[in-house]
C-alpha cells in the first residue's frame, strides 16, 4: 500500500491528500453533533427536554468568544497544552478510516502510533493539570493516569487482536480486510469488542468510571483536568474531547462493523460512505446513552478493576485467536 | 590524530588518551589552583573520536591486532567488529554529553577532597568500557571488564564519608563479582579445546566450536547470570537502586546508560556472536524472554513507588533494561525456531533501545543533578514549581520524559515499536506454548509502557510543575552551560534517533548482518529514508517525519486559527480551583500520593510496612515504608546458608598451630597420593 504512494505520481497523490483532508475536517467539525446527539438522547431516557443537538456548537462558539483568564504563575505548558491536545486529535481524526481506507498519510502511523498519539495528547493535559497546583488538578492529572495504564494497554489489545487477522498493524488495511471479508462470527472480535466499549467508557470520562456532565469535586476526573481553563482553551480542550469521543467510535466502525466503506476515495463512493457512516453512528449513539442511564457510578477503587477486566478481556481476545481460529 | 588510519587504531588511541587525561589529573590535583574540571572538555573530545571510530567501523570488516602484552602464550588480541563499533558509537556520543556536562557540574562541586582522583577514576572508567568491546580474547575481556568494575566501584563511593554510601559500594562490588565469576565460568567452558598454549581463548577460535548442548546451554546460562548482575536483571538487580542513587549524578548517568549496556553488548556477543545464532534453542529464548517480563515488570512497579528521583530513576532502569531483554529473548525465540526476518528485527530493537535508553536515562539523571546543585534536594516530595526558576532543564527534562514513555515521533517510541512489531510476528510460530509466550511478552510490553508514561508524568508533575511543597530550598538557578549543553546533546540524539529511525536501522542492520549474516531484506532498504518497514509495507510501516510536520502543522494552524477568529485576550486572575479561596503548596499531591492507586493496585508485588494514625493521635504520623521481596526471599536465606556455611568452615580454625601442622601434612599427603596414583 506504502510502496503504491511512493511510486504514484503527483497528480494521483493530490486528489487522494484531498480526500483524507475532507475526511479529517468532517470528523472535525461532526464531533460536537455527535456529543449532542448522545446528549439529546441521554435527555430523552432521563424524562427531560433535551437543549438539541446543536447545542455543543453553541457551547464551543460561547467559549471561543470569551476572553481567557490564565491563572498567575502558570508556565507556558500551561498555555501551549490545548493547541498541542487539539492537534493530536487531528492527527488522529486523519489515521483513522471512516469514510474511506484510502489514507495516502495512512502509513505514516498505524494502531501503535494511534496509541502513542492519544497518549502524547494525556500526558500534556495531566502535566498542564498540575502546573498550577492545584489540588483538583492533581487530583484529577493522578486519576486520569490511574485509568489510563490499563486502558492504553487494553487498547493496545484490541487493536492487536484486529491486527493478527489482517496480519497487519495498518489500520487501512485493518479496515479493509475486515470489511471485505466473508462474514464469520470471530471469538477473538466478539471479546475484543467487548473489551473496547469498555474502555471506551473509560477513555471518554463516561459513565460508570466518570460522569461528563458533573463538576462533583470528589468523583470527576477529566473535569479535574481542566477546571483551570477558560475560554478559547477551555474550548478546545472540550471539542478535542468531542473529537476523541468520536475518533473511538470511528475504530469500532472501522474495526468491527466496517462495511460500506469507500476503498478508493472517488465521487461514486464516498457519498454512499458517508451515508453508512451516519447510520452506524446515530445508532453506536444512543446505545452509549441507554448503557450510560442504566449504569450508576462505580466508586473510584472500582475503576481499575473494571478497567482490569477490560484488559484482562482483550489478553484473551488477542490469545483466543490463536487457540480457537488459527 | 590521525584520522586517516583504521577505525581500531583510532579507538585506541582514544583508549590511551583518556588514560593520559587520568594521569594528568592525578598530576594536576597536587596543585591546587589548577582547574581540575576542564579536564572534562577533552576527555569529551575523546569521546567523539571514539564515536567517529564507531561509526567508521559499522561495516561488515573485522579489524584484529594482536600486542605482544599479557601473559606468555596469550598476549591481548584487539578487535573491532561492527557490533564493537557500533557500542563504541554509543560510549562516544553518552560520554561526550556526560563529560560536557561533568565540566560544568565539578565546576561549582566543593564537597569532593580529591577531585584529581574523581577524574582520573572516570577517565579510566571510560578507557576500560571501551577496552571491554574491543578485546578479542577472553582474557583481555576479563582484565578489562574488571578494570571497570574497580573504576565504578570507586566513583560509586565518592562520597565515601557517610556509611550508606560504602554500604552501597560494597553490595556493588559483591554483585560484580559474583557475575565476574560466571562470566570466568563460561570463557571457560567456550574456550576452544586441543591446544598447547593459551589461544583457545581467542574470540575467534571460540567461534562455531564444537560443544555438546548441555555445554552450550551452561555456557548460555552462565553469560545471562554473569552479565545479568552488571546489568540488573531480576532477581540481581538489587545493587542498582542503591548504588546508583549515591553516585555523583554524571556517574549515575554513566553507570545506567553506558555500563548497563556494556553488559549487553557481553550478552549479545556470547549468545550471538561465540554461541552462534544456529545453535540457539528456542527455550533459552524462552526463559530468556520471561526474565525480561519479570525485570520490566518489577522495574516500573518499584520506580512508581519511589520518592528519591535517582532511585526511581534507576528503577526505571532495570525496567529498561528488562525491556532490552525481552527483545532479545523473542529475537533468540524466533532464531530458535527457523524465522530469522522476526529474529533479526528483535536483536534491532534491543540495540536501539539500548542506545536510546542510553540518551534519555543520560539525560534524566544529568537533569536529576541539576537540580540537586539547584536545589539541594533529591526527594521529589519536596520540590516543585522547577519549571520557572530553570525553564531550560525543564524542556530538555520533557524531551527525555516524552521520550521515555515512548510518546510518538521521540526515540523511545521507535524502540518499543519495533519490539511491538517482532511480538506481532507471533503467527509464525507453530506451538501454542511458544505462541501464548510471545502474545503475554506483547501484553507486558503494553502494561509497562503504559505504567512507564504515568510514572515520568509523576516525576515532571510533581517535580517541575506545580508550587515548590519546601519553602526550604535554597538558592534555585538555572544549570550553568556545559551542564544545558551536555543534556542539550543527548536531547538532540533523542531527536534525530526519533525522527530518522530507517537511517538508524540501516546502521544496526550491519550489526546483524556481521553477527548472524541476515538481515530484513528488500523491502525495508526500498522504502528510503522517510519511511520505517520493517518487513512488508503491508504488514506495518512508520514515518515520524511526517508525524511530526502534520501535528507541528496542524498545532501552528489551530493556533493562528483561534487567535485570528476568535476573542485572542488573556487576562491572569488567581487560581479558581472550584472556588476555594484558601490554597496552599501542602495541598498539592506528594510523589508518593500521586503514586497510591498503583501501591493499592499492585499491593502484592511489594512488602509494606504502613502506619496510619487515630482520630485521637495528638501527633499524627503517616508512613509506608516499602520493600522488595527478593530481599527476603531470596537473599535472606542465601545470607543466612553463607553464614552457617561459614561457621562450619570456622571449625577448623582453632588458633593453634600443631593443628594447621597437621592440615598441612594431610593435604601433603593427599596431593601425593594425586601424583602417585596413576
Amino acid at each position: 500500500m506504502m510502496a503504491s504512494n511512493l511510486s504514484t505520481p503527483l497528480p494521483s497523490l493530490l486528489p487522494r491528500s484531498l480526500g483524507e483532508l475532507f475526511q479529517t475536517v468532517l470528523i472535525l467539525f461532526l464531533a460536537p453533533l455527535f456529543l449532542g446527539w448522545i446528549n439529546t438522547w441521554r435527555s430523552w431516557l432521563s424524562n427531560r427536554k433535551s437543549a438539541g443537538i446543536l447545542q455543543p456548537y453553541r457551547d464551543l462558539y460561547k467559549t471561543l468568544n470569551k476572553e481567557a483568564v490564565v491563572a498567575t504563575g502558570a508556565s507556558p505548558l500551561f498555555r501551549v497544552t490545548p493547541y498541542i491536545v487539539f492537534g493530536s486529535m487531528g492527527l488522529a481524526a486523519s489515521l483513522v478510516p471512516t469514510v474511506t481506507t484510502d489514507l495516502p498519510f495512512g502509513p505514516a502511523a498505524d494502531a501503535i502510533a494511534l496509541v502513542g498519539v492519544f497518549s502524547l495528547a494525556r500526558i500534556f493535559m495531566a502535566l498542564a493539570a498540575m502546573d498550577i497546583g492545584t489540588p483538583f488538578g492533581d487530583m484529577g492529572a493522578r486519576r486520569e493516569m490511574m485509568i489510563a495504564f490499563l486502558a492504553e494497554p487494553a487498547t493496545m489489545m484490541v487493536l492487536f487482536t484486529a491486527s493478527l487477522i489482517s496480519r497487519s498493524t495498518s489500520l487501512s488495511t485493518i479496515a479493509l480486510t475486515l470489511g471485505t471479508r466473508h462474514f464469520t462470527l470471530y471469538p477473538s472480535l466478539v471479546f475484543a469488542t467487548t473489551s473496547f466499549f469498555l474502555i471506551i467508557l473509560a477513555e471518554n470520562s463516561r459513565l460508570p468510571i466518570d460522569n461528563p456532565s458533573t463538576h462533583l469535586e470528589l468523583t470527576m476526573i477529566h473535569e479535574a483536568m481542566l477546571l483551570e481553563y477558560s475560554g478559547r482553551y477551555l474550548a478546545l480542550m472540550e471539542w478535542s474531547s468531542a473529537i476523541k469521543l468520536l475518533v473511538y467510535f470511528s475504530i469500532i466502525i472501522s474495526f468491527f462493523l466496517p462495511w460500506g466503506m469507500a476503498s478508493i476515495f472517488s465521487v461514486a463512493d464516498v457519498p454512499k460512505a458517508f451515508v453508512f457512516m451516519v447510520i452506524k453512528l446515530s445508532i453506536l449513539g444512543p446505545l452509549l446513552a441507554i448503557l450510560e442511564s442504566t449504569l450508576a457510578k462505580l466508586r473510584l477503587f472500582r475503576a481499575p478493576e473494571f478497567l482490569a477486566a477490560a484488559y484482562l478481556l482483550a489478553v484473551i481476545a488477542f490469545l483466543s485467536h490463536f487457540i480457537l481460529e488459527v | 590524530m590521525p584520522f586517516s588510519s583504521s577505525p581500531l587504531d583510532l579507538s585506541i588511541l582514544t583508549v590511551l588518551f583518556w588514560f593520559f587525561i587520568g594521569l594528568t589529573a592525578l598530576a594536576g590535583s597536587r596543585f591546587p589552583r589548577f582547574p581540575l574540571y576542564l579536564l572534562f572538555l577533552p576527555g569529551g573530545l575523546g569521546g567523539l573520536f571514539i564515536a567517529f571510530s564507531g561509526l567508521s567501523g559499522l561495516n561488515s570488516h573485522v579489524e584484529t591486532l594482536i600486542l605482544p602484552l599479557g601473559l606468555p602464550g596469550l598476549p591481548f588480541h584487539l578487535r573491532q567488529d561492527a557490533l564493537t563499533s557500533g557500542f563504541l558509537l554509543m560510549l562516544g556520543v553518552v560520554s561526550f554529553g556526560i563529560s560536557l556536562f561533568s565540566a560544568g557540574y565539578f565546576k561549582n562541586d566543593h564537597d569532593h577532597s580529591s577531585p584529581g582522583f574523581l577524574i582520573f577514576c572516570y577517565h579510566l572508567f571510560l578507557g576500560s568500557m571501551a577496552m571491554v568491546l574491543l578485546s578479542g580474547d577472553g582474557y583481555l575481556f576479563l582484565l578489562s571488564w574488571e578494570a571497570m568494575a574497580m573504576a565504578s566501584y570507586f566513583l560509586v563511593i565518592t562520597d565515601h564519608q557517610e556509611p550508606q554510601v560504602r554500604q552501597a559500594g560494597f553490595l556493588y562490588l559483591l554483585l560484580a563479582h559474583i557475575g565476574t565469576l560466571a562470566l570466568f565460568l563460561t570463557f571457560g567452558i567456550l574456550s576452544a579445546k586441543g591446544t598447547a598454549d593459551f589461544s583457545g581463548y581467542a574470540f575467534d577460535r571460540m567461534q562455531g566450536q564444537p560443544h555438546s548442548s548441555l555445554a552450550l546451554a551452561g555456557a548460555f546460562f552462565l553469560a545471562f547470570i554473569g552479565f545479568g548482575a552488571k546489568a540488573g536483571i531480576f532477581p540481581l538487580h538489587v545493587w542498582l537502586p542503591e548504588a546508583h542513587p549515591v553516585a555523583p549524578s554524571p556517574i549515575s548517568a554513566l553507570l545506567s546508560g553506558m555500563m548497563l549496556k556494556i553488559a549487553l553488548y557481553g550478552m549479545v556477543r556470547i549468545w550471538f556472536d561465540l554461541i552462534g545464532v544456529t545453535r540457539l534453542s528456542w527455550h533459552w529464548g524462552a526463559i530468556v524472554l520471561i526474565v525480561g517480563m519479570l525485570t520490566a515488570l518489577f522495574g516500573i512497579l518499584f520506580a512508581l513507588t519511589q520518592n528519591n528521583l535517582k532511585r526511581l530513576l534507576a528503577y526505571s532502569s532495570i525496567d529498561n533494561i528488562g525491556i532490552i531483554i525481552m527483545g532479545l529473548g523473542l529475537s533468540i525465540l524466533f532464531f530458535g525456531t527457523g524465522h530469522p526476518i522476526p529474529g533479526v528485527l528483535g536483536l534491532i530493537a534491543a540495540l536501539y533501545h539500548s542506545l536510546n535508553h542510553a540518551l534519555f536515562k543520560g539525560i534524566l539523571f544529568l537533569g536529576a543533578g541539576s537540580i540537586l546543585h539547584a536545589t539541594g534536594e533529591k526527594n521529589l516530595n519536596r520540590m516543585g514549581g522547577l519549571i520557572r526558576s530553570m525553564p531550560q532543564t525543564a524542556l530538555l527534562f520533557l524531551v527525555a520524559v516524552l521520550s521515555i514513555s515512548a510518546i510518538p515521533p521521540l526515540n523511545g517510541f521507535v524502540s518499543e515499536w519495533l519490539t511491538f512489531q517482532t511480538a506481532l510476528s507471533v503467527p509464525l510460530l507453530q506451538t501454542g506454548g511458544e505462541r501464548s509466550l510471545v502474545a503475554l511478552s506483547a501484553a507486558v510490553l503494553a502494561l509497562v509502557s503504559a505504567l512507564t508514561a504515568m510514572c515520568f508524568v509523576k516525576v515532571y508533575g510533581i517535580g517541575f510543575l506545580g508550587v515548590p511543597r519546601s519553602h526550604t530550598l535554597p538558592e534555585r538557578h538555572e544549570a550553568t552551560f556545559f551542564e544545558r549543553a551536555g543534556m542539550m546533546w543527548l536531547a538532540a540524539g533523542c531527536l534525530i534517533l526519533g525522527l530518522f529511525p530507517a537511517t538508524a536501522v540501516g546502521k544496526i542492520e550491519t550489526i546483524t548482518r556481521s553477527l548472524t549474516g541476515m538481515d530484513l531484506g528488500e523491502v525495508a532498504h526500498g522504502a528510503g529514508w522517510l519511511w520505517l518497514v520493517p518487513q512488508s509495507a503491508r504488514r506495518a510501516s512508520y514515518s515520524p517525519f511526517v508525524f511530526l510536520v502534520v501535528i507541528v502543522g496542524a498545532t501552528v494552524f489551530t493556533y493562528l486559527a483561534i487567535r485570528l477568529l476568535f476573542n485572542p485576550r488573556i487576562r491572569r486572575a488567581p487560581s479558581w480551583n472550584c472556588g476555594y479561596p484558601v490554597r496552599t503548596a501542602r495541598m498539592q499531591d506528594t510523589a508518593d500520593s500521586f503514586s497510591q492507586p498503583i501501591r493499592h493496585f499492585f499491593s502484592p508485588a511489594y512488602r509494606m510496612k504502613r502506619h496510619l494514625p487515630t482520630p485521637t493521635d495528638e501527633h499524627p504520623v503517616f508512613m509506608v515504608e516499602i520493600d522488595d521481596h527478593s530481599w527476603f526471599w531470596f537473599y535472606q536465606p542465601v545470607r543466612k546458608s553463607v553464614e552457617v556455611l561459614s561457621s562450619l568452615v570456622g571449625k577448623l580454625q582453632t588458633g593453634r598451630i600443631s593443628v594447621y601442622l597437621t592440615y598441612s601434612f594431610l593435604t601433603l599427603l593427599f596431593l601425593l597420593f594425586l601424583v602417585k596414583s596413576p
